[in-house]
């Protein structure tokens, strides 16, 4: 067969970007990868910590933390600690991937066929994203927010609103709405909103918060009345609009910061199956450019030992181990749905009736669109993945001294392993479970957070200091309790009540829980 | 269908677009960030003042506390790589992040104390350091000569040389003149040339009339010719005048006694306090030199490496040095050029009956020629001769004299920012 190769050097040029890109696009097409159109950003590697440092956000506005960030980058990059990611790409449309200038042409192509093809679909087709996000309007919403925070920052100190942004940011994760679906909204929309909010919201607080007495019997009518009515479990949301004493900018910051946080929710929820998905790609695109004689062996050579790296998966008792690798877990699922439709096993069959022999592009697509990283472990984690990366669990009681193994890659421990993976990568138990569970309208304006305890884990000693946070965005006492099985574990207030009162008031109540 | 795709060259966009950030986090976290460069400073070998400085804090001070699982309760984490484990096996907790690794969590739960550790450029390490501090009477002088002016801007002018000839001002004039003298003239000229044209599509006008209009044309057309497009009194030039400059530079005197009384380590502790001095100076001048001047019972100059490392025995006396001064200034540093820094370290030791001397010729001779000069004492000691008699001068000079006592390495740094503590204005 007759080779014609796309090209045989090391060196990129913007030409050969192109026509890389052509193939890979054509391939992609046939696989019926589904994308927003590509934005390819060619950039430099001090440009690449920059991006790094705004946590993916191609313009993000101000604040120390990034400047925190950024500098860890630079110091680990500097000291050879760490290499840089070679692409970052961000979910917008049209879909934004930078290629670094260092990198040579394979290491484009690489980058071109993991993000700007396999990321890229994963974000068009997801149906988390296409529930949570809009990638057609979130750089505008980036720049509304990057102008408007400096605006605040001319017109009231870079201080204050640093104070409100680190407090804001404390809670990000506790800013989103797991349910509902925001709508998206262009730059101007959203400018005109925000103004019409402004007064609006104030407005709704001022109700809220009426001090004029209202007649005797109404107010004996809405003592017992609960607010908020049930339990909110988007603390940033609950804060925006109801907080006492916010001014309109500080509510608009709370709206910012947790706009954002929704933004990067998807994200958060499919690192294994987003990352899986586009080292399947990358893996499987540029597979195919080989196979049709348009690359060289150098280049599968080098494209080899990359892809090899980024799917390494240290064992546990390795000085790199650092957790389970996203990218070996995802990639392993990707290929072992198309082994079992392709090749099933007997024991494929009787775990995966459904797709066993099935069609593997319609199949991988179909979870790709479906599911997020717990429930896509529950479905698809099979036998032999378990058993290829030796998974086992290990079950940490901190009553006792030692820990134990309670399940491994046997007959016995597969169900246990996929679900425990499974819940690994389920936000709700990775995070605690914090509500907004009552304000004391009526008395002094105290805030009520519940926090779901779950098997005896407590809160990290930070939460004090959130609660900090909390309060200075709330301004009126903040109390924290955590509650299992209904029982009061602990609780945190802030600001901190006298030794004595916390001793009348909790511990006769619940003796020898502290 | 295949998607329009673009690539973007984004290489020459600015780099550091998180330069802002970062300033953010090195104000906020300045305390800390001085409180290291001061150890640094105290700590660091003379030569390595060029560059910038690790700054380690402590994690815990820079984190950002968010709601997360603490250490307890019971917990299951899935890791890979199992190789002899069997269900129901009990293993010793390991010691980082309960379970293992804890999935991954441990690592971001803000637990584990390692440091935060970044690098500052040298630029914000001296910035740092040199916090709050500015020279003592920094006298800007004048300074004759070329080098001492430079040309700004000052409008237009009529002469010139053709290579600040302004051409935009010049056409300007050249048009303004050319329609003042000849306007009217082309006005009519217009006029006439319609009436013309007019008369020659009618038949029955009389020709001696078309004459005469005629000739009128030509007589216009000529006068309108005879206006130049440029002339010379058009010309405009730039003008650019001299405008003198505020003296940038600055000498300063090391001078040191390197009596056998003076050993290593009291000269690496002179050697500090020079270093700083010289490294201040360089920010606030442009220029800036240094002689270095020995003495032990005759001064000399020499240069820097001779200065601090060779060694010298015999007895001491100051006023050598002194006058050694006196003599390199008279002869290489005007004042009208120059702003001179004297920065005297010694032991204390003088032979005696040379103190009061030396007191006569700081302030009879060099003082009233300088912008300051420093006196350090290393010594644990108590004083001798020469610190009475220079403290006798204080209250003479009390602006640009001064005297301080050094005894260990750490109190350099302290000391000099006591001497160059920023005057209130």
């Amino acid at each position: 067969m007759r080779k014609k190769y796309i090209s045989d050097s090391a060196e990129w040029t913007f030409e050969l970007i192109e026509k890389y890109d052509g193939k890979i696009g054509e391939v992609a097409e046939e696989f019926e990868l589904d994308t927003y159109p590509n934005q390819i950003e060619i950039i430099r590697s001090e440009q690449m910590m920059d991006a790094y440092a705004s946590v993916g956000m191609p313009l993000g506005y101000n604040h120390w933390s990034y400047g925190k960030h950024f500098l860890n980058v630079e110091s680990s990059y500097k000291r050879g600690a760490m290499g840089l990611a070679y692409e970052i790409v961000i979910n917008s449309n049209p879909c934004i991937s930078y290629l670094m200038e260092e990198n040579t042409m394979t290491m484009q192509a690489l980058v071109i066929a993991h993000a700007a093809y396999g990321h890229n679909s994963f974000f068009k087709g997801n149906y988390l994203f296409k529930a949570w996000t809009d990638a057609g309007s979130i750089i505008d919403y980036l720049l509304f927010a990057k102008n408007y925070i400096a605006k605040c920052e001319e017109r009231h100190s870079v201080e204050e609103v640093e104070l409100i942004l680190d407090s804001c940011h404390a809670l990000m994760n506790y800013g989103v709405d797991r349910y509902r679906r925001p709508y998206p909204v262009s730059i101007e929309k959203e400018r005109a909103a925000q103004l019409e909010r402004e007064e609006f919201t104030q407005q709704q607080v001022n109700a809220l918060w009426r001090t004029i007495p209202t007649s005797a019997e109404e107010e004996n009518a809405d003592q017992e009345e609960n607010f908020p009515p049930d339990p909110q479990e988007n603390i940033l949301y609950f804060i925006e609009k109801n907080a006492p004493n916010l001014e309109s900018w500080q509510r608009e910051i709370v709206r910012i910061v947790r706009k954002i946080a929704q933004y990067f929710y998807p994200q958060r929820q499919t690192q294994v199956m987003n990352e899986g998905w586009a080292t399947f790609w990358h893996y499987t695109l540029l597979n195919e450019l080989y196979d049709r004689g348009l690359v060289t062996d150098g280049f599968m050579m080098e494209f080899l030992q990359s892809h090899t790296g980024v799917i390494y998966q240290p064992p546990f008792d390795s000085p790199h181990y650092s957790g389970i690798n996203v990218y070996t877990l995802g990639f392993s699922l990707m290929q072992d749905i198309r082994r079992i439709c392709e090749n099933p096993t007997e024991e494929d069959r009787q775990w995966f009736p459904d797709f066993a022999g099935a069609n593997w592009l319609e199949t991988l697509h179909f979870a790709m669109k479906n599911f997020k990283d717990e429930s896509f472990i529950l479905q698809f984690l099979s036998p032999k993945v378990i058993r290829d990366l030796k998974l086992f669990d290990v079950l940490d009681d901190f009553n006792r001294d030692e820990v134990e193994i309670s399940a491994i890659h046997n007959e016995n421990g597969y169900r246990t392993i996929r679900e425990l993976l499974a819940a690994q990568y389920n936000l709700s138990f990775k995070e605690p479970d914090i509500q907004v569970h009552k304000v004391n309208i009526k008395g002094d304006r105290s805030l009520l957070l519940r926090h779901q305890k779950r098997n005896g884990i407590p809160l990290m000693d930070s939460a004090d200091e959130v609660l900090r946070h909390l309060h200075r965005l709330w301004h009126f006492d903040v109390h924290l309790e955590s509650v299992e099985d209904g029982n009061l574990t602990d609780t945190i207030h802030c600001p901190p009540t006298e030794e004595k009162d916390g001793a009348k008031s909790e511990a006769p109540l619940f003796p020898g829980v502290f | 269908m295949h998607l329009v795709n673009y690539i973007v060259d984004r290489r020459l966009n600015s780099r550091n677009k998180s330069t802002v950030n970062r300033q953010r986090f090195l104000r906020r976290y300045k305390e800390q960030i001085k409180k290291a460069v001061d150890e640094a400073v105290t700590k660091r070998s003379i030569t390595d003042l060029e560059r910038g400085e690790q700054i380690t804090i402590p994690s815990r001070d820079v984190s950002e506390p968010v709601f997360g699982h603490g250490r307890g309760g019971v917990r299951d984490a899935i890791h890979p790589g199992n190789r002899e484990f069997i269900p129901g096996d009990t293993i010793k907790r390991p010691k980082s992040g309960g379970g293992g690794a804890g999935g991954g969590d441990a690592s971001d739960s803000g637990e584990g104390m390692d440091d935060f550790v970044f690098q500052i450029t040298q630029e914000e390490f001296l910035d740092f350091m040199f916090n709050d501090l500015e020279l003592p009477n920094l006298v800007k002088k004048q300074l004759a000569g070329t080098d001492a002016f430079k040309f700004v801007r000052a409008g237009f002018t009529d002469v010139g040389i053709p290579a600040k000839l302004n051409i935009i001002r010049t056409m300007r004039a050249a048009h303004a003149r050319r329609v003042a003298l000849s306007g009217k003239s082309r006005r009519c000229l217009k006029q006439l040339e319609c009436q013309y044209q007019e008369m020659l599509a009618d038949p029955e006008q009389d020709a001696e009339e078309m004459d005469k209009i005629l000739l009128e044309i030509e007589a216009l057309t000529k006068k309108v010719r005879s206006v130049p497009f440029l002339d010379d009194f058009d010309l405009k030039f730039n003008l650019h005048v001299q405008e003198p400059l505020p003296s940038s530079k600055a000498v300063m005197f090391c001078v040191m006694d390197v009596s056998g009384s003076m050993d290593q380590a009291t000269k690496e502790m002179a050697k500090r306090f020079f270093i700083l001095l010289y490294l201040f100076l360089r920010r606030n001048y442009e220029k800036t030199e240094l002689v270095f001047i020995r003495h032990h019972t005759s001064a000399k100059e020499v240069d820097e490496e001779e200065f601090f490392y060779s060694r010298e025995t015999g007895g001491t006396i100051v006023s050598s040095a002194l006058k050694l001064t006196k003599e390199i200034i008279d002869d290489r540093y005007p004042i009208a050029d120059w702003n001179i820094y004297v920065a005297q370290a010694s032991d204390g030791d003088n032979w005696n009956d040379d103190s009061p001397l030396c007191k006569q010729i700081l302030v009879n001779q060099l003082l009233p020629l300088m912008s300051y000069f420093s006196y350090i004492e290393i010594t644990p000691r108590s004083h001798q001769a020469l610190w009475r008699e220079y403290e006798k001068i204080v209250p003479l000079y009390p602006e640009n004299f001064a005297l301080r006592q050094i005894e260990t390495v750490s109190d350099i740094y302290p000391v000099f920012r006591e001497l160059f503590q920023r005057k209130e204005a």
